[in-house]
């Protein structure tokens, strides 16, 4: 029940969050979508996911308002709406159709399917020694992912640094 | 520079942060050390260290936050965290395989127990907190210097 009404919450806080005129108050709404994930995180228990969550939407309110609070870009919306309208409408058609089929296939909300998870949660605490179970997963029996998320972190910091560096001494000069 | 009234935000601001910013920080690290044992781990406890400094810039303006931590320190750490992690990786080919847990697993709910997931946690704390810092680093210097 509560989780439905969060959904429905987020639902419309994105739509606001679309709508609104002002880009401030579409990071605002963006950051009430995120807090309101964190919620529904731990009302489905996972606290885990939850902390995380709320720590990162803070980060990235703080830089999203620094970034936009002193230009206000306009929305342009002209020209060629048939055309936009026509193929907008094709592309939802042919993803719904995709998660249809996709969604078929899939165990019911809540009933997962607990093959490789069983031997995971039985035999977590004796081969890793860690208590918490997630850390247990993403630290030991599925360590490799976690390199990889490292990595793709470890990249995106280095592509930052490398487009925000201080202008040249050259470009200076002149 | 600490109490220069021009940069930064008001007194009252300025300090409310000095109470709280160590706590932050403190309870980053503790989210840190105890990621195998309740909820978090490194992400989120380093999440929370890059909050703690990004609490400092935000009162106490830009040079405060990068005398504790400068840009070329930051970038350092964090090629060194990840450099950790990875060693932790390899580590577990004297074991045989690539990530295996060789370290002694100790007794479980004590601090130092499961082995080489603890030292995992440290090294992506450090990667992630100090590298989000960095992203808020760049961009605030890259504000200034438009400006100028």
């Amino acid at each position: 029940m509560e989780l439905h009404i969060l959904l429905i919450f987020m639902i419309f806080a994105a739509i606001v969050a679309i709508e609104a005129k002002d880009l401030l108050s579409s990071v605002i709404a963006v950051g009430a979508v995120g807090f309101a994930l964190c919620l529904a995180f731990l009302i489905l228990k996972a606290p885990d996911l939850a902390i995380t969550q709320l720590v990162v939407e803070v980060l990235c309110l703080i830089i999203l308002i620094r970034a936009t609070i002193n230009r206000d870009l306009p929305l342009v919306i002209e020209g060629r709406w048939i055309f936009n309208t026509i193929s907008t409408l094709v592309f939802i058609a042919v993803f719904l159709f995709f998660s249809w089929l996709a969604l078929k296939e899939l165990p019911s909300f809540g009933q997962p399917l607990m093959t490789v998870v069983k031997k995971y949660l039985a035999e977590g605490t004796t081969k890793t020694g860690a208590v918490n179970i997630v850390t247990a997963v993403i630290l030991d029996f599925r360590a490799y992912d976690t390199l990889g998320e490292a990595t793709v972190l470890f990249t995106a910091v280095i592509g930052i640094m490398a487009v925000l560096r201080r202008p040249g001494r050259k470009k200076i000069e002149r | 520079m600490i109490d220069n009234p021009k940069t930064g935000m008001t007194l009252i601001v300025k300090t409310v942060t000095r109470l709280t910013v160590g706590l932050i920080l403190l309870f980053g690290i503790y989210i840190i050390l105890h990621g195998h044992l309740s909820p978090g781990g490194g992400f989120a406890g380093g999440v929370i260290v890059a909050l703690s400094f990004v609490h400092l810039m935000l009162a106490f303006g830009k040079d405060v936050a990068v005398a504790k931590i400068s840009r070329n320190l930051a970038t350092n750490l964090e090629s060194i965290g990840a450099m950790m992690f990875l060693l932790v990786a390899v580590m577990g080919f004297l074991g045989g395989s690539f990530f295996l847990n060789i370290l002694a697993k100790g007794k479980p709910f004590d601090l130092f127990s499961s082995g080489a997931i603890i030292l995992s946690n440290i090294s992506i704390g450090i990667k992630v907190g100090v590298g989000l810092f960095a992203i808020f680093l760049a961009l605030v210097i890259l504000e200034k210097t438009k400006k100028e």
